[in-house]
């Protein structure tokens, strides 16, 4: 053995002994992040206020707003203010996928926190918690879910809002004829026309269809619940330090109040692009979810 | 591929998946024979309309085929749907006052029937200008009037030239009842996307929906090969092989 080989081994053998130390510190996305030296941020297009593209193409809303909370979070974390940030949008039927294959190393939209996602990834703390319920014309005299026996009522299809009613209508020996839309707002149109007197949805989703409508101030919300689901920011599983960050830095956002100036400036002020206002301000369970910061599942 | 799932329960519903693709399967051929019956009546008659010598109603006949060949069939489903009841008052008390499965079902005869209506009126005027200009003056000349001309010489020929392109019309309109859903009908189509989303099974919903929806248009182009050799005449087309 001579001695630039031997000088070489001894190098070799210093970084195994070094190396086991750098992985305990950095590990998972967090070591990706330093590696690549960029994070790259799954945004939906049109998950209106949470994230989607204003008219100049650019990805915002609340879960964007929270999410670049995380990223200066990574970078003063890891000492990268430079860090790149890649934004990449996703669907709903990919975004998981492309969770899983590390295209994207966090996804904000309007991502359901269920047990069953959380077999294949992780997620940050609830931040926002929609209501399963209907809306109605104010003139309809309608005030609460039993209200609707008898009636016609609209939705749209596919979506997990069907088998609701169906079991609502089991429980409560409530009758309702549904009538079903392709998309929103054909099931809204539906209501505004008077051919059913309800369209049952998540209630945030109401509320964006009511701000688009002619007349807003015609329509309500009927405060109760078929179900709660939790929305949150999707991360890889099993990566307990980036999971650990995002926990702290949502947290600290929650329990600092700042939270409530974030929630303002998406549901109860103007937004872009036409400027409509969703007037939908927090509910009980939102309020829970801030001041107690958790990642259930439903 | 699990085919399991067609014995599955429907979540918070009685039947299982395959009853459900079933009862879809059973709006969609019952829209489309009422949607034929309409379809043949008014396109068979629209069509002798523009081959008369009567100028306006060959022009008037004419405007409807150019309209409704012309509009995409979902567009003229928003429109029956939403937009008719939506300009005319008493229009829309009545649909108000109807069950909502029920205007859908005449929303969707309606709206296919006038729709292929205009194509089966342009395959009956080419069946009738395909015959030889004589047989009408040869009918007109025995002393027959214009209807009986029509009744006995021109269409028993023409509608036996156009059974080929009819038969691809019915097997049209029966694939056209899937445009249905966008107005919440459940037919065939609709239950196999709410299968679809409600399983996430897509594969399998829609591989059973391709397959039903091949053996019927496939039946019924069966059944008209067998209308076209019972009524063919003897030396002429389709006849004597």
């Amino acid at each position: 053995m001579n001695t630039p080989t031997r000088i070489a081994a001894i190098a070799l053998a210093f970084t195994m002994l070094v190396a086991p130390a750098a992985a305990q510190s950095l590990s998972g996305t967090l070591k990706k992040i330093k590696e690549t030296g960029s994070i790259t941020v799954g945004y939906r297009e049109s998950s209106i206020p949470f994230s989607y593209l204003d008219d100049k193409e650019r990805p915002i809303g609340y879960a964007m707003d929270l999410c670049m909370k995380i990223v200066d979070a990574v970078k003063s974390e890891l000492k990268m203010p430079k860090l790149k940030v890649q934004l990449q949008p996703v669907t709903s039927s990919n975004r998981i996928p492309l969770m899983q294959n590390g295209t994207i190393d966090l996804e904000c939209g309007s991502t359901t926190n269920s047990v069953e996602r959380q077999k294949q990834v992780s997620f940050g703390p609830t931040y926002f918690v929609i209501n399963v319920t209907a809306a109605v014309k104010k003139s309809s005299g309608i005030n609460t879910l039993a209200d609707l026996n008898g009636k016609t009522i609209s939705t749209t299809s596919g979506t997990t809002s069907v088998p609701l009613i169906k079991k609502y209508e089991k429980t409560k020996n409530v009758e309702v004829k549904e009538i079903y839309g392709k998309d929103h707002a054909e099931s809204f149109l539906l209501v505004a026309d008077d051919r059913a007197a309800a369209f049952v949805m998540d209630d945030i989703l109401l509320a964006g269809q009511i701000a688009n409508a002619r007349n807003p101030s015609a329509y309500k919300i009927i405060p109760e619940s078929l179900r709660q689901e939790p929305y949150s920011m999707m991360l890889r599983k099993n990566d307990p330090q980036f999971k650990a960050l995002v926990d702290t830095t949502i947290g600290a956002v929650m329990k600092s109040g700042e939270i409530e100036r974030i929630y303002a400036k998406w549901f109860t002020s103007p937004i872009p692009p036409r400027g409509i206002n969703l007037n939908f301000p927090m509910t009980p369970a939102i309020r829970e979810a801030f001041a107690h910061p958790n990642d259930k599942g439903v | 591929m699990n085919l399991g799932i067609f014995l599955e329960q429907v979540p918070d519903g009685d039947a299982s998946w395959w009853r459900m693709l079933a009862s879809g399967l059973e709006w969609t051929l019952a829209v489309a024979a009422l949607a034929w019956i309409v379809a043949f009546a008014l396109g068979s008659a629209i069509g002798v309309a523009r081959t008369t010598d009567r100028r306006w109603l060959a022009r008037a006949s004419d405007a409807y085929v150019q309209i409704f060949r012309n509009v995409p069939l979902i567009v003229q489903f928003f429109v029956w749907f939403f937009v008719v009841p939506g300009v005319a008052q008493p229009v829309k008390r009545w649909v108000v006052s109807l069950d909502p499965l029920t205007f859908q079902v005449i929303t969707a005869v309606v709206c296919l029937g006038l729709f292929t209506a205009a194509r089966i009126a342009e395959q009956v005027r080419a069946g009738i200008q395909s015959l030889p200009r004589g047989q009408r003056h040869a009918g007109l000349a025995l002393g027959l009037t214009q209807v009986q001309a029509y009744r006995h010489v021109l269409l028993p020929m023409a509608y036996r030239i156009i059974i080929p392109p009819l038969t691809s019309e019915l097997m049209n309109l029966i694939k056209n009842t899937a445009v249905a859903y966008s107005i919440g009908l459940t037919e065939l189509f609709f239950r196999t996307r709410e299968m679809g989303e409600m399983t996430f099974r897509y594969f399998e919903a829609f591989g059973a929906a391709t397959v039903v929806y091949v053996a019927i248009a496939f039946a019924a182009n069966r059944a008209m090969a067998l209308i076209e050799r019972k009524t063919a005449v003897p030396g002429y087309i389709g006849g004597a092989r």
